[in-house]
């Protein structure tokens, strides 16, 4: 009996040390870039300072609570195997022991401030936002992330970053890519060994804007703004999803930051306040009925086809062709897809695309799905429109 | 004993409905409680089964929502809580001497209504909109504005369910306070009706508090307040700072009563007393009072000013003082014991070493810094089912196997029993492990498609999921078997190193309990 017990005592106690072991090494082999990989146990060591320290408290708490663990259940397992009737232990009838009862009060609480100091240095770090080089505010929409650069002379540029998995991916009809989920359309993009901070807020409902590998976890909360900052140490791509329950595609809207050198960075910054520029030109352009639709049909099949349909015919959102309000009055139809409907997953896309796409896609789905109603709306109509609100 | 034949219990269906007999209460709770535990545990099937591989197969994501929130509340609610309480009912009034409960007609009430109450909640499932998408924490404004029309009756079953805990905590105070058989004083008193008292208490001081974040709820939804949302002066954050301030004692009321039916389980089987009674119950009072300082630690990523990040961090840190206590006096109490491992011994010996490794991963999420990578991962999900299903079920199994040959005069089948431990045991684990790999991986929680580097520890933890679940069924199946056909027990203490006076009366328990008071020395 009793070697029937060590044999199992062993037998159970092998997959925990394989286990430990295999912790144990993963934290110590690998380098920060191969974090994400099958199979992996640990959190990141990261590339910033804060997420460093992070890994090493994670560590150090961890092989204390290893530590204790093995104390407490090796003195369990010894008296399961030796203390048994079986074996003809006669019971002791001691039941209390104050020295007893006081030691193990204090020992625990000695060891607890152990934990507590280095968690509080951390801690005080990560709310030091002082002195950034950079803001960017981080928005969260169901289910999209916008950043916005914030420009001291005012010209502030933003975009929306979506998931660019597409549905055939999660459907299973199409083979799955190696960043399956976690890749997007455009990654916000931060020089590297600057100190950058993100202020986060949100459109609809409460998102949290995680990147594992800069050590941040925060809350992006509607109509409050919240602050983390990082300041990544090396090049590359950092993957991570939004971390708080936020309605259906909650598992679908990753963060992908991509860290460059600075003069890169410089390029990136130029082209896209270039490209800001033109859209402001286009603003003043009068765009003729083709033109509206063909741009609009792009917009469509990239924004609404998801709920609308393909051929408008509805699905999760109502069906767009012969609608009441798409064949309705032209300021109907804008109110619509400027303000969305509240309380229905039909999202306000006023602030989400430009008023050019707005004007496009308005006229796209008014003269397409049978609805042939002739009229359009130009980029000054959706500016004048939005004013006049 | 011939007087008890005289006031049987009444023939038929009408026994159940007007019964206020505490054993008939306590079995219909227990009962329900079952039920919903199997209901909850489909849920999860059909959530491990669409987590099994990457992309979207069974459900759609908005299923899949439905899904983690029912399960969520179903077996917080429906499961975890009424089967305690269903245990306090039978086993209480038999531990402290007393003939019934206190307050017998509340007690029918407060059983009968629960079973409209998840009616209602699981009506949802079949009504436009769907039931409840926004997990069992209903963060606002997910759980107000963006909504189905299916919350308010949402609210309305969650306010039932509040109804029927805090009349049962109340019928549990009065009871041990009032009925204790003479002699009997508190610290006299056995270690589960010790943890049911503290836990009444809590129930009744945070039951309010939800029921509370409910209606403001449903002011915001229907009346037009705002008191969750910034756009009217509210405050997103203010919700989850009432929830928690329910949610953490919460957390106690569902493990205290576990706490007590393992301090009784083991000095039994040990064959020697439980080590450290008087710290046993100071350590159950102080988590009690810790748990009413702690709510914030499930809000470190939300923006709290950084002394209420350290206030949070370092009281949460302390609850792990009174806890440790707990285990070292458990492991104390076998420590040169004379012990055999029958099915309820197996099964506390098991909710030690995992509850333990729950405790451990709590101090691990108490750390703040570190919090802010375990926050909302599947590291959350595996602690939390380390501390509810390895704590909290596995106790009350084998509180079930304990007591059962009390209850029905026959003995379960012992190799059934262990054969279940063990299943139960490889396959929460295989279940559970995994997932704290994953979450330290960067899988976040509440998602029903991951990125391919999950792939592996998912299918591992899909499976154990099905393996755990199948022990339940063998659960019930040895129940039903050992009411139809078990071995009759006629010895009044069934295991030879039990104490306490349940073991004094005869076996099957009479119908009425202690009609005259035993005298306690």
């Amino acid at each position: 009996m009793y070697q029937k017990a060590m044999r199992l005592y062993r037998l159970a106690l092998g997959p925990v040390l394989l286990l430990l072991s295999s912790i144990g090494s993963s934290a110590w082999a690998q380098g920060p870039t191969e974090w994400r990989h099958p199979n992996q146990v640990n959190m990141p060591v990261g590339v910033t300072e804060v997420s460093a320290q992070i890994h090493s408290i994670h560590m150090t708490v961890f092989w204390i609570c290893v530590a204790i663990g093995v104390a407490v259940f090796s003195t369990m397992f010894y008296s399961i195997l030796v203390h048994r009737k079986s074996r003809g232990y006669k019971p002791s009838h001691f039941h209390e022991s104050t020295k007893l009862e006081i030691a193990w009060t204090i020992v625990p609480f000695i060891i607890l401030i152990v934990m507590a100091v280095p968690a509080t240095s951390t801690i005080i770090a990560i709310y030091d936002t002082e002195d950034a080089d950079l803001d960017i505010l981080v928005t969260g929409y169901q289910w999209k992330w916008k950043y916005e650069y914030i420009d001291p002379a005012g010209e502030n540029i933003s975009f929306f970053s979506s998931m660019s998995t597409t549905p055939e991916e999660i459907a299973g009809t199409a083979p799955k890519g190696e960043n399956y989920l976690i890749e997007v359309d455009e990654p916000v993009v931060i020089p590297v060994n600057k100190k950058v901070r993100f202020l986060l807020t949100a459109n609809d409902v409460i998102h949290a804007w995680w990147v594992p590998e800069f050590g941040i976890k925060k809350d992006a909360i509607p109509g409050f703004i919240n602050e983390a900052w990082a300041r990544p140490l090396k090049t590359g791509f950092y993957r991570g999803q939004c971390a708080e329950l936020c309605g259906r595609d909650h598992g679908f809207m990753p963060v992908v930051v991509s860290v460059v050198e600075q003069e890169e960075y410089d390029s990136w910054l130029t082209a896209k306040k270039e490209e800001a520029a033109q859209i402001k030109e286009l603003m003043a352009k009068h765009f003729t009925l083709p033109e509206l639709v063909q741009q609009g049909q792009q917009i469509y099949n990239r924004v609404c086809v998801a709920c609308h349909g393909p051929n408008g015919e509805g699905g999760i959102g109502n069906a767009l062709a012969k609608s009441a309000i798409v064949t309705g009055a032209l300021d109907e139809t804008l109110d619509t897809v400027v303000h969305g409907v509240p309380g229905t997953a039909m999202q306000a896309f006023g602030g989400q695309l430009n008023d050019v796409e707005l004007a496009a896609v308005t006229t796209y789905i008014r003269n397409s799905f049978g609805n042939n109603m002739g009229d359009m709306t130009q980029p000054v109509d959706v500016f004048n429109f939005k004013k006049g609100q | 004993m011939d007087a008890h034949a005289h006031h049987g219990p009444a023939k038929g269906l009408t026994r159940w409905l007007f019964t206020t007999n505490h054993k008939d209460i306590g079995t219909m709770y227990m009962w329900f409680s079952f039920a919903m535990f199997i209901l909850g545990g489909a849920f999860a099937m059909i959530i491990r089964a669409e987590l099994f591989q990457p992309g979207l197969q069974m459900v759609n994501p908005e299923f899949f929502n439905q899904m983690l929130t029912l399960h969520g509340l179903v077996m917080v609610f429906g499961a975890i809580m009424p089967a305690f309480v269903g245990l306090a009912n039978y086993m209480i009034p038999m531990m402290i001497g007393a003939p019934d409960m206190a307050l017998p007609r509340m007690n029918n009430w407060s059983f009968w209504i629960l079973p409209f109450a998840f009616a209602m909640l699981v009506s949802t499932l079949f009504m436009e909109g769907g039931s409840p998408n926004f997990g069992w924490t209903f963060y606002a404004p997910l759980s107000t504005t963006y909504a189905p029309p299916s919350v308010t009756f949402f609210i309305f079953s969650i306010h039932i369910m509040g109804m029927s805990s805090i009349m049962g905590a109340i019928n549990i105070i009065a009871t041990v306070i009032n009925m204790r058989a003479p002699g009997m004083t508190y610290m006299k008193m056995p270690m589960f009706v010790w943890t049911w008292l503290i836990t009444a208490f809590l129930l009744v001081a945070v039951m309010p508090v939800l029921a509370g974040a409910v209606t403001m709820m449903l002011m915001d939804i229907h009346f037009g307040t705002s008191f969750f949302s910034a756009a009217g002066g509210g405050d997103p954050v203010l919700f989850q700072h009432v929830f928690w301030f329910f949610g953490h004692p919460e957390v106690y009321i569902v493990i205290l009563p576990a706490f007590g039916v393992v301090s009784q389980i083991i000095p039994t089987f040990a064959r020697k007393p439980l080590f450290g009674y008087d710290s046993m119950v100071y350590a159950t009072a102080s988590i009690a009072f810790l748990s009413f300082l702690v709510w914030a630690h499930h809000m470190f990523t939300v923006g709290m000013p950084i002394a209420g990040e350290l206030f949070f961090m370092y009281a949460t840190l302390l609850i792990a003082v009174p806890t440790g206590v707990k285990v070292f006096n458990w492991v104390t109490t076998m420590f040169r014991g004379s012990m055999t491992f029958e099915t309820p011994m197996l099964f506390c010996i098991g909710f030690i070493i995992l509850f333990t490794i729950g405790g451990f991963t709590g101090v691990m999420l108490a750390i703040a810094p570190a919090d802010f990578q375990y926050h909302d991962s599947y590291f959350v999900v595996a602690h939390f089912h380390y501390v509810m299903v390895a704590g909290a079920v596995f106790s009350m199994t084998a509180a079930i196997y304990y007591w059962l040959p009390k209850w029905t005069g026959k003995m379960y089948d012992e190799t059934l029993g262990k054969t279940q431990f063990w299943i139960a045991f490889i396959g929460f684990n295989l279940a559970f492990f995994p997932q704290h790999f994953l979450g330290l991986a960067g899988m976040p929680r509440r998602i029903p498609d991951y990125a391919l580097q999950f792939t592996n520890f998912n299918m591992l933890s899909s499976i154990g999921a099905f393996i755990y679940g199948g022990a339940q069924v063998l659960l019930g199946f040895n129940v039903i078997r050992t009411i139809v056909a078990g071995k009759p027990v006629n010895d009044p203490k069934v295991w030879d190193g039990a104490q306490g006076l349940e073991w004094t009366l005869p076996t099957p328990a009479p119908y009425h309990t202690f009609t005259t008071p035993p005298e306690v020395k």
